[in-house]
């Protein structure tokens, strides 16, 4: 009986409840090996790993190679320029050949989302959705949870509120996913434009964030991207950060030990002001640690305590 | 043709006559000539339909063939003959084509290569305007002689409304109708399906139903205006079949029609089978109030007739991403399973409602022949037996084209003869 | 073994343990996860209590570095190794229930020495069932079991099971498909 049945890491929503608290529980565990004088484990002694990177990421992409080589996998790390059909290789061409060399696992960003469901449909290696389109970031939400779980004690029962492009971020799919599996409180809030259609099922959304952040254990800030301004989905960044900024203000709504997340890099002056990006209330640097141990505990899960799998 | 068919046995339901009986059909030179009781025909081919249903041959409006220029997705051979064993004795080909059907000589190719190729009969439609850069008109008079039966730019919407007014005026001169594929393009960009909740859970961008229906309540309003003729093609959403329902109340000569996918799936199917491309199609799977209502529509009448949208595309178009694959899924060969399993084994339609919505109604609709088995109309036929089971296998197509959602189904029901002009083009 | 039994085992391998090394507070006991801790853990009290000076206890889980990762039961727990101590040119014994094998402790020696450099590292097991395949001996042994290498042998703990015991098992027979059912 596996603790961890899955040959794939798609995704949070497919993962029951004591699924996700396995990965934490071995994130968790692993993460002491990060401290050691000689960070290594053989765990993974002759695996390979490529991280096929479509869009371009330096914090997620050093995190799984760190984790790899922790592990003592074998890395490979791909990064290409576009994803289009009409210049060069296609997706499904890239990852056949890829598959010659016979990796063991493939960590996938992309910006079609699905990708990571059309690589596992077509190839053999174990595949982790590194981000997908608008549609999920596993490890992200998951090391997000490490974080709450580390500076609280605990996850249910907490209230957490999602502020800013709720449209476009996997990470806020992921984390409500997860955060609502685990029994948080989850309140979102976004301007009405970047509001997903039928996003009310899972949690509430208000357009105001003070109300978001009253009493809230913890703010999980996500990235405006500047695109979003000229697409019309609202006016100007002054205006964004005048509505739906993180200023000191609003922070002090939320409870005295509120913990604030970003998955990074920030706006400064946007989504979230300077004061409370440096301020004691963030958690980042926790984050990438924890990132580390979130994406060995996956790596370990998946590849680790398996035979070659029939085919 | 000059086939010469005698089809023993059968029961005929042909509800332009008002029949259903038990009777033989007789087609002489390719047109039907008598229909009795134990008839007799000493030099015809015999065919026994006893326990059949035979019915005036089907007519599918909305096909894409490919030929000319994508003969890597389907050619009218291959198309023609996905038709035939679907039960189609003709089906009315769209011009985008490459190059798209926007002159006679295009026209005249097209019918050329269906005369020597082609197994069933194929009724071009030109396009709208030149090249369907929705723009300057085509020219409609020269494309109705040449054979087209109706002109559509479909594959895109007529964006511009001048143009679209334009084209419903100046084709009342030729008496065609305008075949509209309504999206209103700023609302769909860089959509791949249906705007709700799965496409937020799936993080794709959806085009929301109301992007149909503003153009559908625009062309109905433009068509009440000139008093022109319009068809909407492929009508997803509960907001168009209503603009519609409003417009034939109004007297507007507005008609309509409906793939087999809109009436049986919705947008959950993107989720159920994790980016399968082959779910993908424009206008895409809607949410099921919408499913319900273009069911409910076609039930009443409001939307005329059932046709396939039936959009080959090779293999490699379909094998990417779900957002760069290629809109459109194949249809002719399931269509009439489908109905017959799905909408008359539940009661959902009559037999006869069912052989109207795919006989005398697609006929009406562009003034085509047939329709009805009345002596001197063609001789085309389409035998169903309603208890064969027919399960989908793409493999086995006719059809280049494997993309479909429905592998794998088993359905009860199926044509299992086609008939056209007296010849036999198709027996399971 | 009962709980007395097993209790004077303990003793015993306390007293060897004083007896090789006087500089007792710089001596560190590294239970092997589960079992070995507990064991750890009482073998630090029954010293502290004779010479009122105590061992350091560690706890090494071996579940990384396992050598048949691949042939287990997929996903063995990772519970985490915690050696809140230096052990740099200090006398390490590793504790464990029960040496069978060897391999245990030959993953347990290769993490050790991820983790600095002892100058000694020894082995103390409750019970030693023999049929070893890699070349390990234990310095302190609770006692000997001549075993089948088909039986098991179980070691219970108050700390973790309930009760202090060592059974020998026979091995469990292949389930009869049709026959009622086998406790």
């Amino acid at each position: 009986m596996s603790l961890f049945p899955h040959r794939h890491l798609l995704g949070i929503e497919p993962l029951l409840p004591a699924e996700i608290e396995t990965i934490l529980d071995t994130a968790q565990s692993m993460r002491e090996i990060l401290d050691r004088p000689i960070k290594k484990v053989p765990t993974l002694r002759g695996k390979t790993v490529i991280n096929l990177f479509y869009e371009p990421s330096t914090r997620t992409r050093s995190s799984f190679e760190v984790a790899e080589r922790v592990l003592s996998a074998d890395s490979l790390s791909i990064a290409t320029a576009t994803s289009s059909a009409s210049k060069g290789e296609t997706l499904l061409d890239t990852a056949w050949n890829l598959e010659a060399m016979k990796p063991d696992m493939i960590i996938i960003r992309h910006a079609s989302s699905g990708a990571p469901h059309f690589l596992a449909r077509h190839c053999r290696p174990a595949i982790v959705n590194a981000g997908d389109g608008a549609h999920e970031h596993p490890t992200q939400a998951l090391l997000d949870a490490l974080t709450l779980r580390q500076k609280k004690g605990r996850i249910a029962g907490l209230r957490v509120a999602i502020v800013g492009d709720l449209l476009h971020s996997r990470v806020a799919r992921s984390n409500l996913w997860l955060l609502t599996k685990l029994g948080v409180d989850v309140i979102l809030c976004a301007p009405p434009t970047l509001v997903p259609p039928g996003i009310e099922a899972l949690a509430p959304v208000t357009h105001r964030i003070d109300e978001a952040c009253e009493g809230a254990d913890a703010v999980m800030m996500l990235r405006v991207q500047r695109e979003r301004m000229t697409g019309g989905y609202f006016p100007s960044s002054r205006e964004y950060h005048l509505r739906f900024g993180l200023t000191e203000a609003r922070v002090r709504r939320a409870r005295r030990d509120v913990v604030i997340l970003h998955p990074g890099p920030m706006n400064r002056g946007v989504e979230i002001s300077t004061e409370v990006a440096d301020g004691p209330y963030s958690v980042i640097l926790d984050q990438v640690t924890n990132g580390v141990a979130i994406r060995m505990a996956v790596l370990y899960l998946l590849l680790g305590g398996h035979s070659e799998v029939g085919a | 043709m000059s086939g010469t068919l005698l089809i023993t046995g059968g029961r005929v339901v042909d509800p332009a006559q008002g029949l259903d009986a038990h009777l033989d059909v007789l087609i002489e030179g390719g047109k039907v000539t008598r229909l009795g009781e134990r008839l007799r025909a000493r030099h015809a081919e015999r065919l026994e339909a006893k326990g059949h249903i035979v019915c005036p041959g089907f007519i599918d409006v909305h096909v894409h063939l490919r030929e000319p220029g994508q003969e890597d997705k389907e050619t009218i051979a291959t198309g023609t003959r996905a038709a035939a064993a679907g039960g189609f004795t003709a089906v009315c080909a769209m011009p985008n084509t490459e190059p798209v059907n926007d002159q006679a000589g295009i026209t005249r190719a097209i019918l050329d290569k269906a005369a020597s190729a082609g197994v069933v009969r194929v009724y071009p439609i030109g396009a709208i305007t030149k090249a369907s850069q929705g723009e300057e008109l085509a020219e409609f008079g020269d494309l109705k002689d040449a054979g087209c039966v109706a002109v559509s730019d479909d594959g895109r919407p007529v964006a511009n409304a001048r143009v679209m007014r334009r084209a419903l005026e100046y084709a009342l001169a030729f008496d065609l109708a305008v075949i509209d594929h309504c999206e209103e393009p700023a609302l769909s960009e860089g959509a791949s399906m249906n705007e709700g909740p799965v496409a937020t859970w799936l993080g794709l961008r959806g085009a929301p139903a109301a992007g149909e229906a503003i153009i559908v309540e625009r062309d109905v309003l433009l068509a009440e205006l000139v008093g022109g003729r319009l068809h909407i093609a492929h009508v997803s959403a509960a907001a168009s079949a209503d603009a519609v329902r409003r417009g034939k109340q109004r007297g507007v000569r507005v008609t309509a029609e409906v793939t087999p996918h809109h009436l049986f799936l919705t947008d959950e199917l993107v989720r159920e089978r994790a980016y399968d491309s082959f779910t993908k199609m424009n206008p895409p799977l809607r949410g099921e109030a919408d499913r319900r209502a273009v069911l409910e529509a076609l039930r009443e009448g409001v939307i005329d007739c059932i046709a396939t949208d039936h959009a080959p595309h090779a293999a490699d178009d379909k094998k990417v991403e779900y957002d760069q694959a290629a809109f459109g899924v194949v249809g002719l060969e399931t269509a009439v399973p489908l109905c017959l399993d799905r909408l008359l084994r539940p009661g959902i339609v009559t037999l006869s409602q069912l052989v109207s919505i795919f006989s005398a109604r697609p006929a009406r609709l562009f003034d085509l022949p047939g329709g009805t088995l009345a002596p001197g109309a063609p001789g085309d036929v389409t035998v169903l037996d309603l208890e064969s089971r027919y399960t989908v296998d793409p493999d086995r197509f006719e059809t280049k084209g494997r993309n479909t959602p429905f592998g794998g189904l088993v359905l009860k029901g199926r044509a299992v003869a086609t008939v056209v002009g007296g010849q036999l083009v198709f027996r399971a | 073994m009962d709980a007395s039994r097993l209790a004077r085992g303990l003793a015993r391998i306390a007293r060897q343990i004083v007896e090789r090394h006087p500089d007792i507070e710089h001596t560190a006991l590294v239970g092997i996860r589960t079992r070995g801790v507990p064991l750890a853990q009482r073998l630090a009290r029954v010293v502290a209590k004779g010479e009122a000076r105590r061992p350091r206890v560690g706890a090494l889980d071996i579940t990384l570095y396992r050598d048949d990762l691949t042939t287990m039961a997929p996903n063995p727990v990772v519970r985490g190794t915690e050696i809140p101590f230096s052990i740099d040119g200090c006398c390490v014994v590793l504790v464990d229930d029960v040496l069978f094998t060897g391999r245990t402790v030959r993953a347990a020696l290769d993490e050790l020495v991820d983790f600095g450099r002892p100058a000694r590292i020894e082995l103390a097991v409750l019970v030693d069932r023999g049929h070893r395949e890699l070349p390990i001996r234990a310095d302190y042994v609770g006692r000997t079991l001549n075993t089948a290498r088909e039986q098991t042998v179980q070691v219970r703990l108050k700390e973790q099971d309930g009760e202090d015991r060592v059974l020998l098992l026979e091995p469990e027979p292949l389930v009869a498909r049709t026959q009622g059912r086998r406790r």
